[in-house]
C-alpha cells in the first residue's frame, strides 16, 4: 500500500494542480516542492524500514512492500510492485533529483502550473518504472516517461526544441517497441505464460532454445540500449539535452537513462541468464566502445551541454561493462562478478547525482547568458566564485576522483571486470584518462583567464517570442544585438539549494560507501547468482 | 434448440434495435421539427436496452440458432455490446449537427439499422446471411455518407455506393463458387467439405468473401472509398462510418477465418496477414502528408484495421484471439470516436492548422485529444495499448512473429502523423503575447465555433480510453466471462 501511495502521490499532486485554477505562479512550483519532499520522506522511510532478510535477497524473493493485483487476466499481466536492493537506490535517486529540480524551478515564469504538473507526472512514471515487478507495468511506466519528457522538451525547451523533442520521442519510442516485442517473446517462451518478472526470474523462459533466447535478448537489448544510451544508439541524446530545459536535462540524464541500465539488471540478466552468459561479451564490447566514443566525442564538443551529454554515454558505458562482465561466468569467480554488478549499480546512483548537478550548473550559464558555447564564456571564477566552486566539485566528481561516489563505482567495475575481461577493462581505463583531461580542460576554459560573457540576451524572458530566424541556427545561435555591459551574477540561494545537496550526497557516498553498499550488495550477489544458473 | 419462439428470444438484442428503429421512424413522423430530440432519446434508449439485453447471454455456451444461420458466442456478444453502446454514443455526438435538420429522424434510424447490419455481419454463421448482413450494413451508410447533400457529400456517397455494389458482386461470385465447391452455405458444413473441394473454386470463393468483409472494414485494397467518404461527410457521420461497420466486418472476418476457412488447404492465414501488413503500412504512409483532419483520421482508421486483421489472421491458431479481438475492438471504438469527436468540436475547420486555431485556449479539449491520439498510437495505459499487446501476443502465438515486428515498425511510423496533430494543437498561442490584438482578435468568434457537445464526448472518450486500459480485466470479465 505504501509503495502505491509513493507511486501515485506525484500524479495526484499534478491532478490537484490542474484542477485548482488558483494554484498559479510560484505557488504551483511550491506544490511540486512539497510533493517531492513528501515523496523523498516516504522513500527514506521505506528505506529505513526495508529489511533485506535472510533468504533470497531480491529479484526472485525478499521483496519489500509488495503489491500484486491482476490487471489483464488473459495474458497474466498485473499491477505487481515491490522494492529490493536494486530498486531502492534508484527510487531514492529519483526522489532526490526531482526535489532538486523542483527547487531549481521555483522561479519558473513560463506556464509554471503546467510545468510543475508535467514534472510531477514524470516523477510518477519514473518511480513506477523502478518499482514495477511486471514486464507490462514496467513498459507502461517506461513509455509514460517518454510521453512526459516529450512535453517537457517541446514545451519548455529552447533552440530547436520541437525538432529535438520529436527526435527524442521517435527514437526512444522505437526502443520501447523493441522492448515490447522482447517482452512478448518472454511471455510466449515461458512454461507458464506470464509477464510477472519474479515468476519469470524464478523459472527462466527460453532456456532450451538458444536462438529464440538470443533474438529476444537482442530485442530487449536494443530497447534498453537506446534508452541507456549506448553506442551506436546514442545520437538522440546530445540533441535532446541541448534543447531541453535545465531541469528536464537533469531528470533525463539523472533518472531516465537509468531506466535502460536498470532494465538490464532487473530484466535481461535474471530472466535470460543463458542468453546473457552466451552473449556477455557483446555488452562488454559495446560498453567499452561507449566509454571511449563518449569520452572522445565529448572532447570535441564546443558546447557545454553537449559535452556533458556525451560524458553520460561514457559513464553509462562503465555500467554496461560491469553488467557484461557479470555474465562471463566461465572466466571469473562469482565474487569478482558480484563486485562488478555492485559497481554498476553504484555507478547509476553516482552518475545520477553528479550529472544532475552538472546539467543544473549548465542551466545557470543559460539563464545568465542564453548560451552554452565554450567560446562565449571564460574566467567565471572571478565574478562567480560559488558557481566556480560548485562546478569544480561536480567536475572532479564526474572524472572519478577518490572521495566521490563515482570513484567507488568505477573502481568496483574495473576490479570486478578485470579478471573476466582484462583487455576490455584496461581499454576502458583509458576512458577515465580522457574524461579527466576533458573536465580539467572545461574548468580551465570556463573558470580561468579573463572574464568573458556572451552578448546580452537575458532581457527576453520568454524565448518563445524571439523571431524564428534567431533560433533557426540551432543551439548555439547568436543574436546580433547591441552589446551592453554584462556581468555574470553568482549563483542565487535557490540554485545553491538545488545543486549543493546533490554534490554533498555524491561526496557522502564516496566517503561512506557502506550506506549504499549494504543495500545493493545482497541484491547484486543475487543477480550474479541468477545469471550464472 | 427447441421451438422457433425460443430461438427468436435469443435475438432479443437485435430485435430491440429493430423495433427501436421502426418506433423511432414512426415517432419521427408524428413529431414536430423542433421536438425531434424525442426520436434521439428513443434511439439511445433502444441502444442501451439492446446492450442490457445482451448481458444475460454473455458467457453462455456457443449457440447456433435458425439452422446454424445465427451464431451467439463470445464474439457476437462483444460486438452486440460495442455496437449498441457506440451507436448510442455517436447518436449523442451527432445531435448538435443534426438537431433542426429536416431529415433528423431518418439519420438516427439509419444509424440503428446500420448497427443492426454490423451485428448481423458478426453473428452470421451462413454465407447467405453474410450477404444480407453486408447489404444491411451498407445501404443505410450510403444514405448517411451523402446526408449533407453538398458536392463533396454527393460525390462521396456515389463513390461509396459504386464501390459497395462492385464489391458486393465480387462477394456474391465468391459465395457462389464456395457453394459450388462445397454444396453448402452454413459455416460448419462448408468447413467440413472444404478440404476435399477443388482448390481453384475455393480460392475464388475465399478471395471474394474476404473482399466483401475487407470492404466493410476498410482494409487495403478495398479502402479507396474510405478517405473520400470520411472527408465528404460531417465528423459525426465519419465517426460512425469508420467505427460501426468496421467492428462488424472484423468480427465477421474473424469468424470466417476461424470456422469455414480454417480447414481450407489454402494458406488463408498468410493471405490475411498480407492484407494486415498492406493496410497498416499503406494507411500510415498515406496519412503522413495529410493536412485535413478527417482525411488523416480516415487513413489512421485504415492502419488500425491492419492491426485488427493481425488477430484475424491467427483466428484459428491461437486461443488468445478472442480476448485480443474483444480488447482491441473496444479500445478502437472508444478512441476512434473520441478522435472524431475532437474533429466535430471544430467541425468548420478542415485542416489541422484551422483546427488548432479554432480550439485555441481550450486546454482540456487539447488534453483529451492528446489522450485519444496517443491512445491510437498505442501508448500505455490506454485501451488500444492493451489491445495491441493482446493482438501482438496472439499473432506471435499463432506463429506470425514477423508480422509483430512489422506492426511494431508501423506503430513507430504512425507516431509521426499523430504527433503532427498534437504538435499543432499544443503549440503556444502566437497571438496571445501581443496584447494589442486581443480585443479585436478571434476570441469571441472562437467560442462560437467550438461545440460543447462533441467536447464532452472527447472528455468521455479520453477518460474511457484510460479506464478501459487500466480496467481491461473488468471489461473482459463482463464481455467474455469464463
Amino acid at each position: 500500500m505504501l509503495l502505491t501511495v509513493v507511486i501515485l502521490l506525484p500524479v495526484a499532486a499534478a491532478a490537484v494542480l490542474l484542477t485548482v485554477p488558483r494554484l498559479t505562479g510560484s505557488t504551483a512550483t511550491w506544490v511540486w516542492v512539497v510533493a517531492s519532499l513528501a515523496e523523498l520522506v516516504l522513500i527514506a522511510w521505506m528505506w529505513l524500514r526495508f529489511d533485506p532478510g535472510t533468504g533470497a535477497a531480491g529479484v526472485t524473493g525478499g521483496l519489500g512492500y509488495e503489491v500484486d493485483v491482476q490487471w489483464i487476466p488473459t495474458v497474466d499481466a498485473g499491477y505487481h510492485v515491490g522494492v529490493d536492493g536494486l530498486s531502492l537506490p534508484l527510487l531514492g535517486l529519483t526522489a532526490v533529483l526531482f526535489l532538486a529540480c523542483a527547487i531549481w524551478s521555483l522561479r519558473q515564469s513560463d506556464r509554471p502550473r503546467m510545468h510543475a504538473a508535467a514534472f510531477l507526472f514524470l516523477e510518477t512514471a519514473c518511480v513506477g518504472a523502478f518499482a514495477a515487478l511486471d514486464l507490462i507495468l514496467f513498459f507502461v511506466f517506461f513509455d509514460l516517461t517518454i510521453v512526459a519528457m516529450y512535453f517537457v522538451i517541446a514545451g519548455w525547451g529552447h533552440g530547436n526544441a520541437r525538432r529535438s523533442a520529436l527526435k527524442f520521442f521517435i527514437y526512444t519510442f522505437i526502443g520501447s517497441l523493441a522492448l515490447l516485442i522482447g517482452f512478448i517473446g518472454l511471455f510466449l517462451g515461458g512454461e507458464t505464460r506470464t509477464f510477472d518478472m519474479v515468476a519469470l526470474a524464478q523459472n527462466p523462459p527460453l532456456t532450451d532454445s538458444p536462438v529464440a533466447g538470443g533474438l529476444v535478448l537482442l530485442a530487449i537489448g536494443i530497447g534498453l540500449g537506446i534508452k541507456t544510451p549506448v553506442f551506436p544508439f546514442h545520437t538522440w541524446l546530445p540533441d535532446a539535452h541541448t534543447d531541453a530545459p535545465a531541469a528536464g536535462s537533469a531528470i533525463l540524464a539523472g533518472v531516465l537513462l537509468k531506466l535502460g541500465t536498470y532494465g538490464f539488471i532487473r530484466i535481461a540478466m535474471p530472466i535470460l541468464p543463458d542468453a546473457w552468459q552466451r552473449w556477455a561479451m557483446v555488452p562488454v564490447v559495446i560498453g567499452v566502445i561507449s566509454v571511449l566514443w563518449g569520452a572522445l566525442a565529448a572532447l570535441a564538443q564546443k558546447d557545454v551541454k553537449r559535452m556533458i551529454a556525451y560524458t553520460s554515454v561514457n559513464h553509462m558505458g562503465y555500467v554496461l561493462l560491469g553488467l557484461g562482465a557479470a555474465g562471463l561466468a566461465a572466466d571469473a569467480d562469482p565474487q569478482a562478478r558480484a563486485v562488478a554488478t555492485v559497481g554498476a549499480v553504484y555507478q547509476m546512483v553516482s552518475h545520477g547525482l553528479l550529472t544532475g548537478a552538472l546539467f543544473l550548473l549548465a542551466g545557470i550559464l543559460w539563464s545568465r547568458g542564453r548560451s552554452y558555447a565554450f567560446n562565449e564564456w571564460g574566467g567565471l571564477a572571478r565574478p562567480a566564485p560559488v558557481f566556480a566552486a560548485l562546478l569544480a566539485v561536480a567536475a572532479f566528481g564526474s572524472l572519478g576522483l577518490p572521495g566521490f561516489a563515482s570513484f567507488i563505482a568505477e573502481f568496483q567495475v574495473f576490479t570486478g571486470a578485470l579478471q573476466a575481461a582484462p583487455v576490455a577493462t584496461i581499454t576502458a581505463v583509458l576512458g577515465i584518462l580522457i574524461t579527466a583531461g576533458l573536465f580539467l580542460n572545461t574548468l580551465q576554459r570556463l573558470l580561468t583567464g579573463t572574464t568573458v560573457v556572451p552578448d546580452d540576451r537575458t532581457d527576453t524572458d520568454t524565448d518563445l517570442t524571439e523571431p524564428a530566424d534567431a533560433v533557426a541556427g540551432g543551439a548555439t545561435a547568436t543574436l546580433a544585438r547591441p552589446r551592453r555591459d554584462q556581468q555574470m551574477t553568482d549563483v542565487t540561494a535557490r540554485e545553491v539549494l538545488a545543486i549543493a545537496p546533490l554534490l554533498i550526497l555524491a561526496v557522502l557516498l564516496g566517503l561512506f560507501p557502506r550506506l549504499l553498499l549494504d543495500v545493493i550488495e545482497p541484491a547484486a550477489v543475487m543477480v550474479t547468482d541468477l545469471v550464472s544458473r | 434448440m427447441s421451438s422457433e419462439g425460443q430461438e427468436a428470444l435469443q435475438l432479443l438484442p437485435e430485435m430491440i434495435l429493430l423495433f427501436g428503429a421502426v418506433g423511432a421512424l414512426l415517432l419521427g413522423l408524428w413529431t414536430p421539427q423542433d421536438r425531434q430530440w424525442r426520436v434521439r432519446l428513443v434511439v439511445i434508449i433502444a441502444c442501451l436496452g439492446s446492450a442490457i439485453a445482451t448481458v444475460p447471454s454473455l458467457g453462455g455456451p456457443t449457440e447456433r440458432v435458425f439452422d446454424d444461420a445465427w451464431v451467439i458466442d463470445g464474439t457476437t456478444g462483444v460486438v452486440r455490446l460495442l455496437v449498441a453502446l457506440t451507436v448510442a454514443g455517436i447518436a449523442a455526438l451527432a445531435s448538435p449537427s443534426l438537431s433542426g435538420h429536416p431529415r433528423e429522424t431518418e439519420a438516427y434510424v439509419l444509424m440503428l439499422l446500420g448497427g443492426l447490419g454490423a451485428i448481423a455481419l458478426a453473428a452470421g454463421g451462413d454465407l447467405l446471411l453474410l450477404v444480407a448482413a453486408y447489404l444491411l450494413a451498407s445501404v443505410p451508410l450510403y444514405a448517411l455518407a451523402g446526408f449533407t447533400k453538398d458536392a463533396r457529400g454527393t460525390e462521396a456517397a456515389l463513390k461509396y455506393y459504386l464501390m459497395g455494389a462492385l464489391v458486393g458482386v465480387l462477394m456474391l461470385v465468391g459465395i457462389a463458387s464456395l457453394v459450388l465447391a462445397t454444396g453448402a452455405t452454413s459455416y460448419p458444413d462448408v468447413a467440413e467439405a472444404l478440404p476435399t473441394a477443388p482448390a481453384p473454386l475455393v480460392a475464388v470463393g475465399v478471395l471474394g468473401v474476404l473482399a466483401g468483409v475487407g470492404f466493410k472494414a476498410g482494409a487495403v485494397p478495398m479502402h479507396f472509398w474510405l478517405p473520400d467518404v470520411t472527408a465528404g461527410t460531417t465528423p459525426a457521420m465519419a465517426a460512425y462510418i469508420t467505427t460501426i461497420p468496421k467492428i462488424g466486418a472484423v468480427a465477421a472476418a474473424f469468424r470466417l477465418v476461424a470456422e469455414p476457412f480454417a480447414t481450407s488447404t489454402l494458406n488463408v492465414t498468410l493471405l490475411v496477414a498480407v492484407i494486415a501488413v498492406a493496410s497498416m503500412t499503406l494507411g500510415n504512409l498515406a496519412a503522413f502528408n495529410q493536412t485535413e483532419v478527417l482525411r488523416l483520421l480516415a487513413y489512421s482508421s485504415i492502419s488500425q484495421v491492419g492491426y485488427l486483421f493481425m488477430v484475424v489472421a491467427v483466428a484459428a491458431r491461437s486461443d488468445l484471439g478472442v480476448p485480443a479481438l474483444a480488447t482491441y475492438l473496444a479500445g478502437y471504438a472508444v478512441t476512434n470516436v473520441g478522435a472524431f469527436a475532437a474533429a466535430a468540436a471544430a467541425s468548420q475547420a478542415r485542416t489541422l492548422a484551422d483546427w488548432a486555431t479554432t480550439i485555441r485556449g481550450q486546454r482540456w479539449l487539447v488534453a483529451g485529444l492528446v489522450v485519444c491520439l496517443l491512445g491510437l498510437v498505442g501508448t500505455p495505459p490506454t485501451a488500444v495499448f492493451v489491445g495491441k499487446l493482446a493482438v501482438f501476443s496472439a499473432a506471435w502465438d499463432g506463429g506470425l512473429a514477423w508480422l509483430v515486428v512489422i506492426a511494431a515498425i508501423n506503430t513507430v511510423a504512425s507516431l509521426f502523423y499523430y504527433l503532427r496533430w498534437i504538435a499543432a494543437a499544443v503549440q503556444p498561442d502566437p497571438v496571445r503575447p501581443d496584447p494589442q490584438s486581443a480585443p479585436n482578435g478571434g476570441g469571441i468568434a472562437v467560442d462560437q465555433q467550438v461545440l460543447r457537445g462533441p467536447m464532452t464526448t472527447v472528455y468521455i472518450a479520453a477518460v474511457m480510453s484510460v479506464l478501459l486500459g487500466i480496467g481491461s480485466s473488468v471489461w473482459l470479465t463482463v464481455a467474455l466471462p469464463r
